[in-house]
């Protein structure tokens, strides 16, 4: 089922689509789900899109986006009709599990009936009819509805979304990548949920990879959750990499428990206006957290990351390392909050964010935001905007090199601490290939952006 | 093959060179020296083509051709080398990326077709060995981790490979120690012919026992106040540059 929507007045209006679709949307849903989702609407209605007048949203302005004509998919039929066969992905390569959502809703898989026994992978609104002790156990316990609007929103709308569960003292050989891709005839507002549990003693490497097919106009609100529990290794990968008329706003809400090590990686290659809220819980003692991220921007992009660590309990160790490169007349916004409880003692936590600019119409807003209320800490925060290395240039051309290849190799070097920390070797390769490509120039034209796609055929960042 | 004349440079409004002459012909090793900011490395900066110091007068020609009017690559694509006080490091980039690149504008610059990849590794391998850098440094980053010495013999390696034709060696010198210094001058000889030249600036005597130069010039105050052959290093080393100092204030 697929309706139009117009939308000029948020708050009322949504809560006008959402009272008149309640049913369609409940339909076949778990009642947790649909409980929360009433609840969410309540606090909808309360807090809305936010402008940036919510501090937290200061630099992104989301109220223009969510206005206008879009159609909204409240069933799976689209993501049914095969348009997966066009999607010509080059990270099968990888070797990896794959999962495909079109549109928000979950379309279909490959391989995995080769996946340990016990792992669930699939649609949300199967696995957690499937499963309904699990999903209850984990569904909306980390997504902050009552104070974030987005968020709210997405618990309010979202039906569907991908499902991933590894049961305890599983290692999955292979990533599990979950493709996210946008695609259809007309502008379109989706929301999508997903729910990543890695279960004690487990080890799951995930990658999100975001898409866009088509040249409409898209406004993607997801959230995804993920638990990690005691003793696990959970690493995620979000690859983003969609055209210019793309707004996502991705809430990335992560709950870890003892002896865990989660890492995080935000890889914006090429997004149009991209919002994450990345919001990690330390939930127990002795757990270790890896926050990344690399924007790379140009024309009018926009990408704000926003970043909250919760240092709730002793003995935990965060590192956070964001770097950006700003070309034209794009803004790039990062927010790095660390807050460390009064008895989160001999915490550590390192945050740096650093920022190449590469014109004068280009702007970088950084915000670095440390609460500490206990006293044996270690923890530091460092934010740099600048320029290319006027020395370097000067050794790069001192060797014949041109200046515009001497940037190019200078950008990529800059961009290569954050490559670096990817853990899975051909995902790393790619990326570094599609960097410097980006770099070049030559990558927002044919790959990424549909608009000059040949034959409607893509290659997958 | 160099000829400077009369060359003043100034950074923020204030003047370091303040009218040098030299002339270097092929096959020649000048060695440079001088007290702290005399603008010994001034000198070597403006003639690579560094554009924070800006030349206010005076000619720089070289191999007929007016070197201040080319852009930094184009000086080097002429064979103008500059082994760099303090290298940069280069995260990321591998050095066979970076030879290759900077290697293949060399030769488009002088209308030569690139070199394929088995011809440029057998390059790579040919250099690396003579001048004994280590083969492992060239599978690394462009100078990431390197230390003080690794840094000094890729830069003698890079020179290797771009085949120079004058090479301008800033205090190449500077934070090694005896061994290493030994193998950057033993590159540095190996790479001398009759068609190449070398500059030298150092502070110390120690370099010039190994590359033996045919000049000696010190540089005070941004000009050269004397020139003589090897034995005025020996001089300088033994007497300090004070003697000279005073020479010139008189």
């Amino acid at each position: 089922m697929n309706i139009t929507c117009r939308v000029v007045n948020l708050q009322e209006e949504y809560t006008a689509l959402f009272d008149e679709h309640l049913s369609t949307l409940q339909a076949g849903a778990p009642d947790k789900m649909n409980a929360l989702r009433l609840e969410a609407m309540e606090s909808f209605k309360k807090l809305g899109i936010p402008s940036n007048k919510v501090e937290d949203y200061k630099y992104s302005n989301l109220q223009p986006f969510f206005k206008g004509d879009f159609n909204l998919a409240l069933s799976n039929d689209a993501a049914q009709a095969g348009v997966t066969a066009t999607f010509n992905c080059e990270v099968p390569a990888l070797n990896t599990y794959n999962i495909f959502m079109v549109n928000g809703w979950y379309s279909h898989q490959n391989d995995i009936s080769l996946l340990p026994k016990g792992v669930i992978v699939g649609s949300l609104l199967e696995k957690a009819k499937e499963n309904p002790a699990l999903f209850e156990k984990y569904y909306g316990t980390r997504t902050p509805i009552g104070s974030d609007g987005l968020a709210a929103m997405n618990t309010a709308f979202a039906q569907d979304g991908a499902f991933v569960y590894i049961p305890k003292g599983v290692v999955v050989d292979k990533p599990i990548q979950i493709v996210n891709i946008m695609t259809g005839d007309s502008d379109r507002l989706v929301f999508q949920r997903n729910l990543i549990i890695a279960d004690e003693n487990s080890q799951l490497k995930v990658m999100l990879c975001e898409h866009t097919l088509s040249t409409q106009k898209y406004v993607i609100n997801t959230v995804t959750e993920l638990f990690a529990n005691e003793h696990s290794i959970l690493d995620m990968y979000n690859i983003q990499n969609q055209h210019n008329f793309t707004t996502q706003v991705a809430g990335y809400y992560a709950s870890q428990k003892k002896h865990t090590v989660l890492q995080t990686n935000h890889l914006t290659l090429h997004a149009g206006f991209a919002r994450n809220n990345i919001k990690i819980k330390m939930d127990d003692e002795f757990c270790e957290s890896h926050m990344n991220g690399l924007y790379l921007l140009d024309k009018n992009q926009h990408v704000d990351n926003f970043t909250f660590v919760d240092h709730a309990y002793p003995n935990c160790v965060s590192h956070e390392l964001f770097k950006g490169v700003m070309d034209d007349s794009s803004v790039g916004c990062f927010t790095g909050k660390v807050l460390v409880r009064k008895d989160a003692q001999k915490t550590n936590a390192y945050q740096s964010n650093n920022n190449l600019i590469l014109c004068e119409s280009a702007k970088m807003n950084t915000k670095p935001q440390l609460e500490i209320y206990a006293d044996d800490v270690k923890c530091s925060h460092g934010a740099t905007i600048g320029q290319l290395d006027d020395d370097a240039m000067f050794y790069l051309r001192a060797r014949g090199i041109n200046p515009s290849e001497a940037r190019i190799l200078l950008m990529y070097a800059f961009a290569y601490e954050v490559l670096e920390k990817i853990k899975v070797e051909a995902l790393k390769e790619q990326i570094k290939g599609l960097t410097e490509r980006r770099f070049r120039g030559d990558f927002d034209k044919c790959d990424s952006c549909v608009a000059c796609g040949a034959d409607g055929q893509m290659s997958c960042g | 093959m160099l000829v400077i004349k009369d060359l003043h440079a100034k950074i923020d409004n204030k003047e370091i060179l303040r009218g040098i002459n030299l002339e270097i012909k092929a096959g020649e090793v000048h060695a440079i020296m001088g007290p702290n900011g005399a603008g010994k490395s001034t000198l070597s900066s403006v003639l690579a083509g560094n554009d924070k110091f800006e030349v206010s007068e005076g000619t720089v020609t070289f191999n007929g051709k007016d070197l201040l009017a080319l852009p930094p690559e184009d000086r080097a694509r002429e064979g103008v080398f500059l082994s760099f006080q303090y290298p940069i490091e280069i995260p990321g980039v591998s050095m066979v990326n970076f030879m290759r690149t900077a290697l293949n504008e060399h030769r488009k610059y002088n209308n030569l077709e690139p070199l394929s990849a088995s011809d440029f590794l057998k390059k790579m391998r040919d250099k690396k060995n003579l001048v004994e850098i280590d083969s492992n440094l060239t599978n690394r980053s462009v100078n990431e981790g390197f230390s003080g010495g690794e840094k000094k013999k890729n830069e003698i390696f890079q020179m290797a490979m771009l085949e120079h034709k004058l090479a301008i060696l800033d205090e190449t010198d500077s934070g090694l120690d005896i061994d290493a210094l030994r193998i950057v001058a033993n590159g540095v000889n190996k790479l001398k012919t009759k068609e190449n030249a070398t500059i030298v600036i150092t502070h110390y005597q120690r370099l010039l026992d190994y590359i033996v130069p045919d000049f000696v010039h010190v540089l005070y105050k941004g000009r050269i106040v004397k020139t003589g052959g090897k034995e005025l290093a020996l001089e300088l080393e033994e007497k300090g540059y004070d003697w000279i100092k005073k020479e010139f204030e008189d």
